[in-house]
C-alpha cells in the first residue's frame, strides 16, 4: 500500500514538474565528464583529469610532488591560452621552476599572501573576479593544524562559488579538509630520488670534490581518495551519491630534474 | 552649406550648476572679487526675478531669501567649455570656439549621417544634455546668422536659407557684436530692432559710423559672411572641482570623485573615446602650523600648495565611470592623503576605445576591466608588490625575477599551428616527464652543514639534525661583484633522511618529513649555510 502510494506520489510530481525538470528523482552531478589534462598521461589516465567548476585537493606531506603537480596542470591550462591564478599562503612559488616546467608566467596571476587568512580573502575575490581557467590555493606550508580550522563552510562557499562556471579550484594542503566539498581528492606521497652515477673527477680543478652527480627526479605515488568524476579507469569503484571511495588504488607518475634536458 | 550655433545661455551659472546639480531649480547668484568686495556677476533669470541686479553686493543678496550665493570658479567655466566643445567635435570635425559660452559647428554633408538638421540640433540638444548643459541652438546657412538666431531664440532654431532677414528681424540690436557707444547713439536714433537698423540707408550709415556701420547692417541683414575659425582638437580630458569646504573622509570624496568621473566619461563617450590613464591631483589644506608660522612671519611668501598626485594607469582603454570610481578608491584607500582636500582635479589620457571580436574557440579569460579590479583589491589586500604576473630577468643571481601588474590573456594563438590547431595535450605530455617543483624559503633559512672532505655530511636545520644521503654539488654562483649587493654561493642538492639520525626532534617534526630533497647554499660573503628550498 505504502509502496503504491509513494509510486503515486512520483509520478505526480514527475507530471507536475514535466517540462520544467528532466528528471527529478535521477542524480546529476554537475559538471561531470568535464574535465581537463593535468598534463601527466599516468594521473590523466588514473583520475580522468582535473573536473572543471569543481573543488579537487592534492595533499600530502612536505616533498611529497604536490608542487610538482601542481605546476603540471598549470602549464597544461597556461599552455591552452587560459589565464591562472596561484594564492601562495606562504610565499613559497618558485618562478624559475615554474618556467622552466612551462608555466607561461604571463599568463599567471601570482598571489602572494603572509597568512591564511588573506589566502582564503583571496580566493573569494579571485572567484567572484570570475574568468580564471584555474586558480590553486597553496596552503601547503601552513600547518595542517591550522588549515584544520577553517569552517567548512568556506570549502562549501569556495564549491559553491565555482559550480557552473569553467573554473578549476585546485586546493594544496599537507591534509584533505573539504572533506564532501572536494570533487577530486588526491594523496601523494614521493619515493626517495634518483641521482646519476657518481662520475670520479680528476684534475686541479676537482680538489675535494672527488665525484660529480646530479639529481635527476623522484617518483611520486598518487592515491585518489574520493572521485566524484565519470567511472573512466575502474569499473569496481562504489558510485553511489557520485562519490567514489577509492582508497588504495595507486598510481605512480616519474619527475624529472630542472636540468635533465640538458643532459640528455 | 549650413551651420549650427550652441549658445549657452547664462554660462556662469551653467557651468557651476553642472558642478553642482542639486542647484538646477534654485535662484543662484554668482558673485567674484576680492574681499570683502564681493560684487554679483551673474544670475539666473530665478533670481533676476527674486529681485537680484548685477553688481549688487554680498551683503545685499544675503538679505534675498532663497537666493544661493556661490563663488564664480573659473575651473569649473573652463571644464563647461572643454565638454561644450567635446560634444561639438562628437557631431563635426569642423569647429569654431566663438566664446565661451557659443560655438559653431559646420554641418556640411552630416544629413547622410544624422539626418535632418533638425534631427542634428536635436542631437546636439540631448547630448549637451547628458554633460549637464541647457543649450540655445540655431541652424542658419551664415555663420553670424545661426549665431544671432542662438542668442536670440531659446530652443532650437532653424533658419531657412532667403528667410535669414525675416527670422532676425525681431532681434534687439543688442545681440551684435557692437561696443557701448555705438549702441548708444544707435538708442538715440531709436533704433532698437535689427529690422530697425536693417531699414536704414547703408550710404548715410557709413558717414555716420564708418565701417562698423557698415559691418552692423549688413548684419542685421543676415547678409554677413565669413569662413569659420577651426578651434585644435583637444585629447586630454580635465575636471576641476574647487571645494568651499574642505573633504577629508573618503565617502564624500567618493561622490565628488564620482561625479566627475561621470562627467568626464560622457564627454570622452562624446567623442568616441576611451581613457587608458587618469591623473588625480588634490590641493590640499595647509595645516594649522603652517598658518601659525605664515602668522609670525609677514614677511614669508606663502608657501606652495601642499599636492597630493596619483596616477591610475590602466592596463586596457575603459570608459566606465563606476568601475574608475573603484579602482580611484582602492588607491586612496592604499595611499590616503595626509591632509583634507581643498582642490580635486581629474585628468584623463584619451585613447582608442578597445574592440574585441569574440568568437567561439576564444580561450576563457577574465574580462581586462575586471581583471584589473580584481588586481586592485587583491593588492589592497595583500599590498601592491605582492600580486601580478610573474617575470624573470636576465641575470643568474637567486630570487631572479620582479612582478608585473599587467597580465597576458587570450595568449593562445601563439601555441596555434600553422594549421590553427592546438597540439594535443596529451601529446605534449607523453614524451615529457613533469618537472620536479621546488619551493622556496623567503628569506632563506639559516642551517648548520657539517663537511667532510668538503661535502656536506650532516646537517643541523631548525633544531632538526639529519644525515645527509645524497649530495649533488658544489653549484657555484656569483656575479655583480662591482655592486654592494653581489653574491658568491655554492649550492648543493642534498637529500637529507631526518628520521635516520639521533638528535633533538622539537616541535617542528610535524613540518619536515623524514626524507626529503633540500637544497643549501653557503653564501660565501656571509660565510653561513642556508636552506634555499626543497623539491616538492
Amino acid at each position: 500500500m505504502a509502496a503504491t502510494s509513494l509510486a503515486t506520489l512520483r509520478s505526480k510530481l514527475e507530471c507536475d514538474l514535466r517540462g520544467r525538470v528532466a528528471a527529478p528523482f535521477t542524480y546529476r552531478d554537475r559538471n561531470a565528464g568535464d574535465v581537463v589534462s593535468i598534463g601527466i598521461p599516468e594521473i590523466d589516465s588514473f583520475v580522468g583529469g582535473l573536473p572543471r567548476g569543481a573543488l579537487t585537493e592534492i595533499c600530502g606531506p612536505p616533498c611529497s610532488g604536490r608542487t610538482s603537480l601542481l605546476l603540471s596542470a598549470l602549464a597544461s591550462r597556461t599552455a591552452d591560452g587560459e589565464v591562472c591564478a596561484l594564492v601562495d599562503a606562504r610565499d613559497s612559488f618558485d618562478p624559475h621552476t615554474a618556467n622552466a616546467a612551462g608555466v607561461a608566467l604571463k599568463q599567471l596571476l601570482w598571489v602572494r599572501c603572509r597568512n591564511i587568512d588573506q589566502a582564503l580573502r583571496a580566493t573569494d575575490l579571485l572567484i567572484q573576479g570570475g574568468g580564471f581557467g584555474l586558480v590553486a590555493v597553496d596552503l601547503s606550508d601552513v600547518p595542517s593544524q591550522t588549515v584544520r580550522y577553517v569552517p567548512l563552510n568556506a570549502w562549501f562557499r569556495f564549491r559553491r562559488a565555482v559550480e557552473d562556471t569553467p573554473t578549476i579550484l585546485v586546493l594544496l594542503e599537507q591534509e584533505a579538509n573539504a572533506k564532501t566539498c572536494a570533487s577530486l581528492v588526491l594523496r601523494l606521497d614521493a619515493r626517495p630520488a634518483r641521482w646519476s652515477e657518481a662520475v670520479p673527477t680528476h684534475g686541479e680543478d676537482f680538489v675535494g670534490y672527488p665525484f660529480a652527480r646530479l639529481l635527476k627526479g623522484f617518483a611520486v605515488h598518487t592515491e585518489v581518495v574520493r572521485s566524484r568524476m565519470a567511472p573512466a579507469m575502474d569499473p569496481c569503484l562504489d558510485h553511489r551519491f557520485g562519490a567514489r571511495n577509492a582508497s588504495g588504488k595507486v598510481k605512480i607518475f616519474e619527475t624529472r630534474a630542472m636540468w635533465s634536458d640538458f643532459r640528455g | 552649406m549650413a551651420f549650427a550655433c550652441i549658445h549657452i545661455r547664462d554660462f556662469l551659472v551653467q557651468s557651476m550648476v553642472r558642478a553642482e546639480p542639486a542647484l538646477v531649480h534654485c535662484a543662484i547668484a554668482l558673485i567674484s572679487g576680492v574681499p570683502p568686495l564681493w560684487n554679483v556677476v551673474a544670475a539666473n533669470p530665478a533670481a533676476f526675478q527674486a529681485g537680484i541686479q548685477l553688481g549688487m553686493t554680498k551683503s545685499q543678496v544675503v538679505e534675498f531669501c532663497g537666493v544661493q550665493i556661490r563663488q564664480r570658479c573659473e575651473s569649473q567655466e573652463k571644464t563647461a567649455h572643454a565638454a561644450l566643445l567635446d560634444v561639438g567635435w562628437s557631431i563635426s570635425p569642423r569647429v569654431e570656439d566663438t566664446a565661451p559660452d557659443t560655438i559653431v559647428l559646420d554641418l556640411d554633408g552630416l544629413t547622410l549621417l544624422f539626418g535632418s538638421d533638425e534631427n542634428i540640433a536635436q542631437q546636439l540638444e540631448r547630448r549637451l544634455a547628458a554633460v549637464g548643459l541647457v543649450p540655445r541652438i540655431a541652424v542658419a546657412s551664415n555663420i553670424e546668422v545661426a549665431i544671432h538666431a542662438a542668442c536670440g531664440f531659446s530652443g532650437i532654431t532653424i533658419v531657412p536659407a532667403g528667410e535669414e532677414f525675416q527670422r532676425l528681424s525681431s532681434l534687439s540690436v543688442h545681440i551684435l557684436s557692437a561696443g557701448p557707444d555705438v549702441l548708444e547713439i544707435l538708442e538715440r536714433w531709436g533704433v532698437d530692432t535689427l529690422q530697425a537698423l536693417a531699414a536704414l540707408p547703408v550710404l548715410q550709415l557709413s558717414e555716420r559710423l564708418g565701417q562698423e556701420g557698415v559691418r552692423l547692417h549688413a548684419l542685421a541683414r543676415g547678409a554677413c559672411t565669413r569662413s569659420l575659425v577651426l578651434a585644435p582638437l583637444v585629447t586630454r580630458f580635465e575636471e576641476e572641482m574647487e571645494l568651499d569646504d574642505a573633504v577629508e573622509e573618503l565617502e564624500p570624496l567618493s561622490f565628488l570623485l564620482g561625479r566627475l568621473l561621470d562627467q568626464l566619461c560622457t564627454r570622452l563617450e562624446a567623442r568616441a573615446l576611451a581613457v587608458h590613464a587618469v591623473h588625480v591631483r588634490f590641493d590640499l589644506e595647509s595645516s594649522f602650523e603652517n598658518d601659525l608660522q605664515l602668522l609670525k612671519d609677514d614677511t614669508r611668501k606663502k608657501t606652495a600648495t601642499k599636492r597630493y598626485a596619483k596616477t591610475l594607469a590602466l592596463p586596457v582603454p575603459m570608459r566606465d565611470s563606476k568601475l574608475l570610481l573603484k579602482l580611484l578608491r582602492l588607491q586612496l584607500q592604499a595611499d590616503p592623503p595626509l591632509a583634507p582636500i581643498q582642490k580635486i582635479m581629474l585628468a584623463a589620457d584619451s585613447s582608442a576605445p578597445r574592440v574585441v571580436q569574440s568568437g567561439l574557440f576564444v580561450p576563457y579569460a577574465p574580462d581586462p576591466e575586471k581583471l584589473e579590479l580584481t588586481i586592485a583589491r587583491l593588492a589592497k589586500l595583500v599590498g601592491d608588490s605582492n600580486v601580478g604576473s610573474p617575470e624573470l630577468l636576465d641575470t643568474h643571481r637567486p630570487e631572479n625575477y620582479r612582478i608585473n601588474r599587467v597580465l597576458a590573456s587570450g595568449e593562445r594563438a601563439k601555441n596555434l599551428s600553422k594549421t590553427g590547431v592546438l597540439p594535443d595535450t596529451e601529446q605534449r605530455c607523453e614524451t615529457r616527464k613533469p618537472m620536479a617543483g621546488f619551493r622556496a624559503f623567503r628569506p632563506s633559512l639559516p642551517v648548520t652543514v657539517e663537511l667532510r672532505e668538503e661535502q656536506p655530511v650532516r646537517i643541523c636545520l631548525q633544531g632538526l639534525h639529519g644525515d645527509v644521503l645524497a649530495a649533488s654539488g658544489p653549484w657555484r654562483s656569483s656575479g655583480d661583484w662591482w655592486q654592494e649587493d653581489a653574491w658568491d654561493q655554492d649550492e648543493w642538492d642534498v637529500a637529507i633522511d631526518f628520521g635516520a639520525s639521533p638528535g633533538p626532534r622539537g616541535q617542528i617534526t610535524n613540518s619536515w618529513p623524514q626524507y626529503g630533497v633540500y637544497r643549501v647554499y653557503c653564501d660565501a660573503f656571509r660565510e653561513s649555510w642556508f636552506v634555499r628550498g626543497f623539491y616538492d
